[in-house]
């Protein structure tokens, strides 16, 4: 009971984390059909201006401006490079994105350094929360969990509920149709670019201290979000969010369980003592993402909740 | 007034030839991570050893030769680390230093192995400052590999002693690192507890993949409901840390006894919830009665020079002094004769004295069990906290002595 309770909630925040990393990917994606391979950079990016910003004031100054700054870097980004690659194809476009990650990856080295920066939880949110089954709770994840949830609640509403979000959606299917009716197209491209980018800012920014802030931590992360987005189905947010929350609870809950392969499979005649039967899940919990995408794309190549075929 | 010049030019030019000549410069290449998550790890020994070289070189260098430390970012990778040991060949270096991670250690001494085979009069020497895996001065021990640090038997000797000792731990958790050193220390700590104290349960052997996990709570409720009073690890660098970070979070307060439990960041990150709590077994205990000043004065002078660090890596000093004073009995820097030299040398180290064993090429020297103090000459990781011998931490270099297997082949 503990085990699932615990794997639960670390499951359900680390899910909401990577959602709000994989929700800018999956609109970019689907608006310009190019996947962004920078996308976990400006993670990064967030997660180290965040640092610096509250070195200088603040975390909750950091926690604004720090996704603000990001996505202004996401929409000179695109207005000043993706824009004019466009015109080469898509294959010129994943080579720019694929470029600028190493990029940002230097530069983040060159500013802050090689090594992990104490990149520190603000003392406000420094107290356990609540003590579960001998355990404490740090109040800074449920902090998490309530930024994250809000951030959920708010792109629903923008998307769903609002006019640009109409028009967003119908410039992602129908993009000289809504430039027909006469919406500025390269302008919604650059706001939704510049919001993605935001929202991993954001995720940096809350997850930057939650975990480490280290130049590594863009290029752990970046395949991940790109199973996300393809288990969820290419342009699908709400199959990323499936995905993203899948993904949470597997990875969390495998660490948890405490069986082998030999006591699943011992039916089958796999011996405990076996190179095989030997392997634990929790051992196994690192590869399972990626054992889904590769199961998702040979049963459901468009995904969870896709479209398109990928 | 054209000849005066060029006479004055060749003058010169000899001169730099006949200086070259006389002085060489010793080129010693460090292979380790010197980006990414393992940093905090090979950054502190790489600065060890820089400052180590500058001590020998201002009193006279090595023979009169001077080191040079060339610092090489392996990543922590065996791939990358043998790509940047040809290079360091290629760039004249004939000592290799390296330490962070024994399936680093584990391809650089076959590597080297077959080099010294393939190449012979331009043989290289692999000082191993830190890799533990028990093998390498076991079964797979090497004329060419010297390590400098007691191995994981070693150092897990030092453990299980203290905590037969402690009769209020009845339950031990094991977590380690997935590769052959997480898995030597498993079984160290398996056989040794099963021997010293047969009633200890082992309520968990876990091995998580190696400098990828970043978030340890999983971990530390599994370690939380499996009720253990104790947890053996050794973990390092930021496994280490984000492992007690994680158990701080969630308000743990039982004994972790470790290898490295003094990698940089791991007090800062537990505070006073540090104190009595973490434990470390090595062979530097800074905090001590009856240490000369020359070495007092070093350990301060480190964190002078390095304020981001902590004086950590006690063994790379202890390394080049070893060198030097082989070199010197030598007569040469050629690694065959240092290697020679090397086995069963005795150095007067600042905390004791270290002893290279001929038959296996370990180091022999005394280990401590320290534990985090708020009552120390020198704190670490810019806190008021710092390592202080425990009652009866002092293990002599007699006392970690472990046998060894090795059949090593050695050159004519």
């Amino acid at each position: 009971m503990e085990t699932l309770v615990f794997a639960l909630l670390n499951g359900v925040i680390y899910g909401l984390l990577l959602f709000m990393l994989s929700s800018g990917l999956t609109l970019i994606f689907s608006m310009m059909g190019v996947l962004n391979f920078a996308h976990a950079s400006f993670y990064m990016l967030g997660a180290y201006l965040a640092f610096t910003i509250m070195e200088g004031t603040s975390f909750w100054i950091a926690l604004f401006l720090a996704p603000v700054l990001v996505g202004l870097v996401g929409m000179v980004v695109e207005r000043y490079g993706l824009r004019r690659v466009h015109a080469q194809g898509h294959v010129a476009e994943l080579l720019f994105t694929f470029g600028l990650a190493y990029l940002i990856d230097e530069v983040v080295k060159i500013f802050w350094g090689r090594t992990a920066v104490n990149y520190r939880v603000p003392e406000l949110l420094d107290f356990p929360l609540f003590t579960l089954y001998g355990a404490q709770y740090p109040a800074y994840r449920i902090f998490i969990l309530f930024v994250a949830a809000f951030m959920l609640v708010a792109l629903w509403y923008l998307l769903k509920r609002t006019r640009a979000g109409l028009i967003i959606q119908a410039a992602l299917t129908h993009p000289h149709m809504v430039g027909s009716l006469g919406h500025n197209v390269p302008l919604i491209f650059m706001s939704v670019f510049g919001v993605g980018c935001a929202l991993a800012g954001l995720a940096g920014v809350i997850g930057g201290n939650y975990f480490v802030t280290d130049p590594a931590m863009a290029v752990q992360m970046g395949p991940i979000v790109f199973v996300v987005v393809v288990v969820g189905g290419l342009g699908s947010l709400e199959g990323a969010f499936v995905a993203a929350m899948l993904i949470g609870l597997l990875q969390t809950s495998a660490i948890s369980i405490n069986a082998s392969l030999a006591d699943i499979f011992g039916f089958l005649g796999l011996g405990p003592h076996t190179e095989v039967g030997e392997i634990t899940i929790a051992s196994m919990a690192p590869m399972l993402p990626f054992l889904l995408l590769v199961l998702i794309l040979m049963i459901r190549p468009r995904g969870l909740m896709g479209e398109r075929e990928v | 007034m054209k000849s005066t010049v060029k006479a004055a030019l060749a003058a010169a030019v000899s001169l730099c030839a006949v200086t070259a000549a006389q002085a060489d410069t010793i080129k010693m290449a460090f292979i380790d991570p010197l980006s990414g998550a393992m940093a905090s790890s090979g950054e502190p020994a790489y600065q060890s050893f820089i400052l180590a070289a500058e001590h020998i070189n201002a009193n006279g260098g090595v023979n009169g030769n001077e080191i040079e430390i060339l610092g090489l970012d392996n990543k922590i990778s065996p791939k990358e680390s043998l790509v940047q040991l040809q290079k360091a060949i290629d760039q004249g270096a004939r000592y290799i230093l390296q330490g962070n991670g024994s399936s680093v250690a584990s391809a650089i001494i076959d590597a080297v192995n077959k080099h010294n085979q393939r190449n012979p009069g331009e043989e290289v020497l692999f000082f191993n400052y830190a890799a533990v895996t028990p093998a390498f001065t076991n079964e797979a021990c090497s004329f060419w590999h010297f390590r400098f640090d007691a191995h994981a038997d070693m150092k897990m000797n030092g453990i299980t002693d203290w905590v037969a000792k402690r009769d209020d731990i009845k339950k031990v958790y094991l977590i380690g690192q997935d590769y052959v050193f997480g898995e030597a220390v498993a079984a160290a700590a398996e056989s040794q507890l099963a021997e010293k104290r047969p009633d200890i349960e082992i309520v968990g052997n876990e091995l998580h993949p190696l400098a990828k996990v970043k978030d340890f709570t999983p971990y530390v409720q599994k370690i939380i409901s499996s009720e253990a009073d104790a947890v053996i690890t050794g973990n390092w660098g930021q496994d280490m840390t984000l492992l007690v970070k994680a158990a701080a979070d969630a308000g743990q307060e039982i004994p972790y006894l470790t290898f490295y439990g003094g990698s940089s960041g791991a007090v800062a990150t537990l505070g006073e919830g540090a104190v009595g709590t973490l434990f470390q077994v090595s062979e530097l205990a800074a905090n001590q009665e009856g240490i000369s000043d020359e070495q007092n004065a070093l350990v301060a002078e480190y964190k002078e020079r390095f304020p981001d660090y902590d004086y950590y890596y006690h063994r790379a000093f202890v390394t080049l002094e070893m060198f030097d004073a082989a070199a010197e009995k030598a007569g040469s820097i050629d690694p065959i004769d240092v290697a020679y030299a090397l086995e069963g040398l005795s150095v007067e180290g600042g905390y004791g004295t270290a002893t290279m064993r001929a038959e296996d090429h370990q180091v022999q020297q005394p280990l401590f069990i320290t534990t985090v103090s708020p009552d120390v000459t020198f704190p670490v990781d810019n806190t008021d906290l710092g390592w202080a011998l425990v009652e009866g931490g002092v293990i002599s270099a007699e006392a970690a002595m472990e046998p060894t297997t090795c059949e090593m082949e050695r050159p004519e």
